[in-house]
């Protein structure tokens, strides 16, 4: 079986954001850029399968802008087998890329797809279940754990939903998302990046696979949000029960 | 562009008379008709799902609301009773009853709300962005090859929303150009319901059900729900608590946290957590809050122990007061607190349970 994994470049998590001060976006130039932490841990969970015996590929595919090689290249120095890059010059929304990458499957044939729940950018948590619908096959959002069955072609997957942890059984082939349970991603060693260099990506774009790209939605404005009003800081606990009964008034 | 300004201006100030003029002058599909697709748990309509409805309500005036539940039984026949009331705005309620929906499964649920979309022809598609709406909604949406718009915080003119990105450190305002259904989910905590004017037992609406003859079982029936393992707890939901009591890393212990979980009771409040804390092991994860857990925007939001990271703050930055207590005067979360107290909290924490009014 092969697994394809969905990896998105995003502004790396611990980077303090700033708002462009024409309000189009966010700041991205000279900006550190990193893999979406769900993603690291969708190619983790991916390369764990593979390591157990129940499958035989791990391809990375990545969408966007040239550098998108980049993440594609630490995925594949985390250990997958080989990449595709759909190059497209602008933002994609989830819808679009969701179109791609069943354009994508439709010629790879995995028999399982993992992605991140969301991409910390946008915070869309749309994609996987996206492609799923427009695939027809089952979906195991939030996934905390994952277990394959390959006589029954089937994964059990654990949930993390409001009211705790929810267990499904999925038949494969199938769609996963990933939580941040799921697991605690590697780090590509030297070899394994040298190595990555002679790894092929197969590049494509959106008319390569009849995908036309059109966009239902427009951004308006970014802006920064509201800042919240410089806060006291007390030097006991009766000063504290003071000022939330009698200032605040919220006990 | 000129038209579009145009149609924002009046929305705002005109009353609803004129806009319905100018609506149908434009354009018929103009119209809005709301579909709320609802959660229910118990034989109750679940609270967030009713601030789905009033954010549903802030899409237009002359918006008529129909609310989605489907399940199975008995649950579900009182789930459809409580909801008809639940809000004076709903003017249906469609229930589909089948043994599909007994599990809230994404396959047959996106199905149904696809099916009801093709009967009902709704301009507008909404639904509460917790962890049931989120499964679910974005693959209705692709059914229906539209775009979703995920986790709105504010609803500006019918097509036009704000939503957090970045963590919350930028918001980001969307207009949505594609064609009917217009598909959002909704952050609960951003449309609170008025109590008293959600009290409508005088003017229920109608129950009816949800025609499933032509509801194809392609696609479903490749999952299956196993089981769910919850915690039972007498706490307010995290959800919607008035006042949320949060534990971080510096509460060391699983052991230590009863320690928050005890000023919760004297306080009434919800327990939450971060993310180390929930990584250790100290609680279940469905008490995590932050970007990728639950937000929440209670009343009073007290950490303790809490640094402050970027995604945590994501999940609490609406709380109308919040209070940090950490013995590290540089951690970020004083950026964001009211109220903070430098101190160690394995000393604040009894002193406050001691001294707190008793409730």
């Amino acid at each position: 079986m092969k697994i394809m994994v969905a990896i998105k470049r995003v502004v790396d998590y611990a980077v303090k954001i700033r708002v462009k001060p024409d309000k189009s976006g966010v700041e991205t130039q000279n900006v550190k850029m990193s893999m979406n932490p769900f993603c690291e841990i969708a190619l983790e969970e991916a390369l764990r399968i593979k390591e157990s015996g129940l499958a035989s590929e791990v391809v990375a595919v990545s969408m966007g802008p040239p550098q998108c090689v980049d993440t594609i290249r630490t995925g594949l120095a985390m250990g997958a087998d080989r990449g595709i890059h759909v190059e497209y010059p602008d933002a994609l929304y989830p819808l679009s890329v969701a179109k791609l990458l069943k354009a994508l499957v439709e010629v790879e044939k995995p028999g399982l797809l993992i992605l991140g729940k969301q991409a910390i950018d946008d915070d869309c948590n749309q994609t996987g279940q996206m492609l799923a619908g427009l695939l027809r096959w089952p979906q195991g959002t939030f996934a905390s754990k994952v277990i394959l069955d390959k006589e029954k072609q089937a994964a059990t997957v654990d949930r993390e939903v409001d009211g705790g942890i929810e267990t499904l059984s999925l038949d494969l082939p199938a769609v996963i998302t990933t939580d941040l349970r799921l697991n605690q991603p590697r780090y590509a060693t030297l070899p394994n990046i040298m190595k990555a260099k002679s790894k092929v990506v197969k590049k494509y774009t959106p008319q390569d696979l009849n995908v036309e790209i059109k966009a239902d939605l427009e951004v308006v404005q970014v802006t920064e949000p509201p800042k919240r009003k410089v806060g006291v800081v007390l030097s006991s606990v009766d000063e504290l029960i003071d000022k939330l009964k009698n200032e605040a008034r919220v006990i | 562009m000129a038209t579009r300004g145009l149609l924002g201006a009046i929305g705002r100030r005109a009353s609803p008379l004129s806009v319905c003029r100018y609506l149908s002058f434009t354009s018929a599909s103009r119209t809005i008709s709301t579909l709320v697709i609802a959660e229910h748990e118990g034989g109750s309509i679940k609270a967030s799902s009713v601030n789905a409805v009033e954010a549903a309500k802030l899409l237009g005036h002359d918006n008529s609301i129909s609310v989605l539940l489907a399940g199975s039984g008995q649950s579900l026949q009182e789930a459809a009773s409580t909801a008809s009331s639940c809000h004076p705005s709903i003017s249906q309620v469609l229930v589909a009853d089948s043994d599909r929906f007994t599990h809230s499964l994404a396959e047959p649920w996106a199905r149904l709300i696809q099916l009801v979309q093709q009967t009902g022809v709704y301009s507008h598609v909404v639904a509460a962005s917790g962890s049931f709406g989120k499964n679910i909604v974005p693959r209705a949406a692709a059914l229906l090859d539209v775009s979703p718009v995920t986790d709105v915080t504010e609803i500006s003119e019918p097509r036009q929303f704000v939503r957090p990105i970045y963590a919350g450190n930028a918001l980001c305002t969307v207009r949505y150009t594609g064609a009917d259904p217009c598909v959002l989910t909704i952050r609960s905590t951003s449309f609170p319901v008025d109590l008293q004017a959600a009290d409508s037992k005088s003017n229920e609406a109608p129950i009816s059900q949800v025609d499933l003859s032509t509801f194809e079982e392609e696609s479903i029936g490749k999952s299956r729900y196993v089981k769910l393992a919850s915690q039972d707890t007498e706490r307010p939901d995290l959800g919607n608590a008035r006042i949320v009591v949060t534990g971080g890393r510096g509460l060391k212990s699983s052991e230590n946290f009863k320690m928050i979980e005890k000023l919760a009771e004297k306080l009434g409040a919800a327990v939450g957590a971060t993310r180390a804390a929930v990584d250790s092991g100290f609680v279940p994860n469905d008490l995590q809050v932050g970007q990728t857990g639950k937000i929440v925007a209670p009343e009073l939001y007290m950490a303790f122990g809490v640094s402050g990271a970027i995604q945590h703050i994501a999940g609490m930055r609406d709380s109308k007061v919040i209070v940090a207590v950490n013995k590290d005067s540089d951690a970020p979360i004083f950026q964001v607190a009211d109220y903070g107290l430098v101190g160690d909290l394995f000393e604040v924490i009894p002193e406050l349970i001691e001294k707190l009014p008793e409730k």
